[in-house]
């Protein structure tokens, strides 16, 4: 490369125009990505925002234009009880998977962290595997494990001596939220794991050492070197675990697709779902979408700010 | 760092023995197995063996006849088997069109977002302009932006446009929905290649154009390429839109098709060989995708990460 030289390119000549040109090229380069953001992203959004305060539901689907009800639909949403069960129901839910999945998680990562080479080769495979199942190829799987009739789920503990013939475990909402976090769990854990070992291995073994030397033992070690060395990794992946888990809409679908009873298992995005798509109610389907996509937003704001910062 | 321990170094880490004694001690501890470490041992292979056994299971359900599967003990080896399962599957002819949708869904959602994202890229690591870093936070917090909240007003949206139920339809909110992650990916690596490379070769004598194309694409290409796979990947698994963008039947792409089978088996008898193998049939090219490129991928993962 350096042996091809010729004269310096006459573009570089004239003064002014590649800085004007530096102007217009970004915008030109990012045209694209905002055009297509718009479309499908910003022109749903503001129909969203206009037709949540409207009044828009079959009549308007055959034509009647929809009329303006201000705040109604808001309010007509958050005194609806059911609302508050399934806000209820989701915010629980994604707590407690968020909470669950962050805790095995962690543990996996203490234990690639601990154990020889070759074990955690096999537990990094086994991780990886989980991890790169799509969700629908997963909840197959698990429907299968759960099945009542002849899930192996039930078989087992049949034979460790529990009656659990013909068990429908989707049919009570509670056990079906078990069974929901069994297997978000499941999915969920390995990201973790991959990431708290990631910043497992950066906790310095000197600082650790020192800390032996001066007499701590394996528990303080752990409560005051590791967690807070690996703290800034806690709480990003914590707080992607339950943005993430708020919008469990593939998992339930499928749950419910095998056989439960919606009305009592609806978490946030299956209920818009079942308003919108299913009865045609957009004008409260969209805002309770708006809701959503604030509490994502307000949630999101740490993240985002975080990327920003590891950026520069 | 730690990945470079053997089993004795770890262990002697964790317990220096004190300088004047280590000599004398050492022959006598390498053969000490320690109970605590034994304990990890089985517990890391308890856990691996627990999230490995669902995939496991899908394979092993795939390849056993129905007769076997309905009896009343599981059969946990597949001796006898057969790919019975897979063509009867492929017998139901639904599979190939599943295949073919989901192919051109997600080929053009990858083709269309690397281009549009790779521009942006361009755009936010090689200029400074006004609005920059308000575009780069639109991009993080669109790239956050839940499917749930969207899908009704997206799905009115292609429906007035005429675009249920067709290709373009959904691809066009695919490339949306993964375009914002796709450039934050993509401008971490454009920002890599450093511009002194580029204005070098200008200098030798090459063209803006010619001095990108021969210089920097070829220093990218594991960036496209990790970015592609993002993006494949999530075209390729997306259940949420699909499921409301494409209502009819022979527009099924492969997750719709597989939740077909889970639909059936709520009302009637399921040959659930058939179901594992439709599921071994999405899943598995998947996991071999994920298990190639996962290095390249988790460089990327923790700042924001591939989940659906």
């Amino acid at each position: 490369m350096a042996a091809v030289s010729i004269p310096a390119p006459q573009r570089a000549l004239p003064p002014t125009s590649p800085r004007r040109r530096r102007q217009v090229a970004p915008y030109l380069l990012l045209l694209p990505a905002i055009a297509i953001l718009l479309l499908a992203l910003g022109y749903p959004m503001l129909w969203q925002i206009i037709t949540s305060t409207q009044s828009f539901g079959l009549m308007q689907q055959f034509g009647k234009p929809p009329t303006f009800v201000g705040i109604d639909n808001y309010l007509k949403v958050f005194t609806d009880p059911e609302t508050w069960a399934v806000v209820g129901r989701s915010v629980a839910f994604c707590l407690v998977n968020a909470a669950v999945t962050l805790i095995v998680g962690v543990g996996v990562a203490l234990l690639m962290n601990a154990v020889s080479k070759v074990t955690r080769l096999i537990l990094q495979v086994a991780m990886l595997l989980a991890w790169a199942m799509p969700v629908i190829a997963s909840m197959t799987v698990w429907i299968w494990l759960f099945d009542w009739r002849r899930g192996l789920v039930n078989y087992g503990l049949n034979q460790l001596g529990f009656n659990f013939t013909n068990h429908n475990w989707l049919e009570n909402p509670l056990s079906f939220y078990f069974v929901a976090t069994v297997i978000v769990v499941w999915m969920s854990v390995p990201f973790v794991a991959f990431s708290v070992y990631a910043g497992l291995t950066q906790v310095s073994t000197e600082v650790l050492e020192a800390a032996e030397m001066d007499g701590a033992n394996s528990r303080q070690r752990f409560l005051s070197i590791i967690i807070p060395m690996i703290s800034p990794v806690l709480m990003i992946v914590g707080l992607l675990q339950v943005i993430w888990d708020l919008r469990v809409f593939a998992q339930i679908k499928m749950l419910q697709d095998a056989g439960a009873p919606t009305s009592s298992t609806d978490l946030l995005g299956t209920y818009i779902y079942r308003i919108g798509v299913g009865a045609s109610d957009f004008g409260t389907a969209s805002a309770l979408s708006i809701f959503v996509l604030l509490l994502t937003i307000a949630l999101s704001f740490f993240y985002v700010m975080h990327l920003v910062k590891e950026a520069s | 760092m730690n990945t470079a321990l053997t089993p004795h170094d770890a262990a002697s880490q964790n317990r220096p023995s004190p300088p004047a004694t280590q000599d004398a001690e050492r022959p006598k501890r390498r053969p000490v197995i320690r109970p605590g470490r034994i304990a990890a041992t089985a517990v890391a292979l308890l856990l691996a063996m627990a999230w490995a056994f669902p995939v496991y299971w899908m394979m092993n359900s795939s390849l056993l006849p129905n007769a076997v599967l309905t009896s009343t003990t599981p059969v946990l080896l597949p001796f006898g088997g057969s790919l019975d399962n897979f063509k009867a599957v492929f017998e139901q002819g639904t599979f190939w069109p599943a295949l073919g949708m989901s192919l051109s869904i997600t080929l053009i959602t990858v083709f269309v977002c690397l281009l549009f994202a790779f521009l942006a890229a361009l755009a936010i690591s090689r200029f400074k302009f006004r609005g920059r870093k308000a575009f780069v936070l639109a991009v993080l917090f669109i790239q956050m932006l839940p499917a749930e909240g969207m899908f009704i007003a997206q799905y009115k949206m292609m429906s007035s446009l005429n675009l249920l139920n067709n290709v373009i339809g959904i691809s066009i909110i695919y490339i949306a929905a993964v375009v914002p992650f796709t450039i934050w990916m993509l401008r971490g690596f454009v920002a890599g290649v450093p511009a002194e490379l580029e204005e070098a070769a200008m200098v030798d004598g090459l063209s803006r154009t010619q001095a990108f194309f021969r210089i920097t694409f070829p220093l990218l290409a594991p960036g496209l390429v990790a970015s592609g796979v993002y993006a494949f990947l999530q075209a390729w698994n997306e259940f949420t839109v699909a499921l409301v963008i494409l209502q009819k039947e022979e527009y099924r792409t492969l997750p719709l098709w597989l939740r077909g089978f889970v639909q059936a088996s709520a009302t009637r008898a399921t040959d659930w060989g058939q179901v594992m193998a439709a599921s071994t049939l999405v899943a598995v090219p998947v996991i071999i995708f994920f298990l190639i490129v996962q290095g390249r991928l988790t460089s990327g993962l923790v700042a924001g990460a591939v989940k659906g």
